[in-house]
């Protein structure tokens, strides 16, 4: 009964995560071959993918390995990016909640897409929520580490000119900037991050420019919030 | 970096990321509204966080000496016209990012 349960649900989740699939297939092979182009032992990105599985802080990592140690600025930079699990989270609480050992397994997998399937996808009648939900988690981790290791071992294997190769980071971010840019009514939030850290970066230079940047967007953010009385955020 | 630093730093940002995930579940009881504060942040913070990580990624750029940027405009423009036009985000992606290696392997040396 118990495993008829389970395939059902695995059945049902997987074509969900099709379109996650090539995405992640395709990023992580970007990723785990800028780690080896980078200079990273051959199963680093099989333990990043494993244990950070946050897709875009997973290319910044490979930048962080590759410059000075930095405890400070790595756990700064990162809990900036992945601010927004937090509001992931507040969205999932009675979702996630109560589903034993899965829960936890959840949560740690709780990346923007699993959150997306998770979030809009209402399985079918016959289907155990809590099993679907883990294994559109589980599959997108899957995903994500055979796309690293592919990367990686690639990397091995084909000596090509790999020279500017680090701008598929750069370009991501850029594609995500856009496809913001055109869900929000407002771009202060998107122009004040493009400016206030450009203005950093001008003025603190290439290895101070983070913190200060980080500090003063949110002090900005929330003296605007104040202002509009917590009102009117600008995504719909 | 050795190697010991290197996975403390994998260590520290899975710790940072596993923070941004759990805290809600810790903070807040299932029933209970979300402060407005939070809520706001929650929506204003991510798209200034990703127009932060473009500068970030751009951060070695001279823009006075070298390439004076050009190879990244150019990629960047490719990139933004690949996506307004498909929007396909890999294609984008994979566009860009051809056409910087070629630029800064072949045309800007």
């Amino acid at each position: 009964m118990k495993t008829s349960v389970k395939r059902a649900a695995l059945r049902a989740a997987f074509p969900y995560t099709v379109p996650i699939l090539t995405g992640f297939l395709f990023l992580g092979i970007s990723c785990g071959f800028l780690a080896r182009a980078s200079g990273l032992p051959v199963w680093f990105p099989l333990i990043t993918s494993l244990f950070i599985f946050a897709g875009s802080m997973e290319f910044v990592t490979v930048t962080l390995l590759t410059a000075a140690f930095h405890p400070l600025g790595a756990l700064s930079l990162t809990l900036m990016i992945n601010a927004r699990h937090l509001f992931y989270g507040i969205s999932m609480l009675e979702r996630y909640r109560g589903l034993g050992s899965r829960t936890p397994y959840l949560i740690f997998g709780m990346c923007d897409e699993s959150f997306s399937i998770n979030c809009a996808v209402t399985p079918p009648k016959d289907i155990d929520r809590g099993w679907f939900m883990f294994f559109v988690t589980l599959l997108n981790h899957a995903y994500w580490i055979i796309g690293n290791t592919i990367g990686s071992l690639l990397g091995s294997l084909f000596r090509f000119p790999t020279e500017g190769i680090d701008f598929v980071m750069t370009a991501m971010f850029v594609v995500i900037l856009i496809e913001q840019w055109q869900k929000e009514s407002s771009h202060t939030s998107s122009l004040l991050g493009l400016g206030i850290t450009l203005l950093c970066l001008i003025v603190f230079g290439a290895d101070h420019f983070l913190l200060p940047a980080m500090g003063i967007l949110l002090v900005i953010l929330l003296i605007l919030g104040h202002h509009r009385r917590w009102e009117g955020g600008e995504r719909t | 970096m050795t190697l010991t630093e290197q996975l403390l730093t994998v260590g520290i940002v899975a710790f940072a990321t596993m923070l941004t995930r759990f805290l809600p579940f810790l903070l807040f009881p299932a029933k209970k509204p979300t402060p407005k504060p939070i809520r706001y942040l929650g929506q204003v913070l991510p798209p200034a966080v990703f127009g932060l990580l473009v500068i970030y990624c751009l951060k070695h750029v001279q823009l006075l000496t070298g390439t004076h940027g050009l190879p990244e405009a150019i990629a960047i423009a490719v990139v933004a016209f690949l996506h307004l036009w498909r929007k396909q985000m890999l294609l984008s992606i994979a566009g860009g990012t051809i056409v910087y290696m070629i630029l800064v392997q072949l045309v800007f040396v």
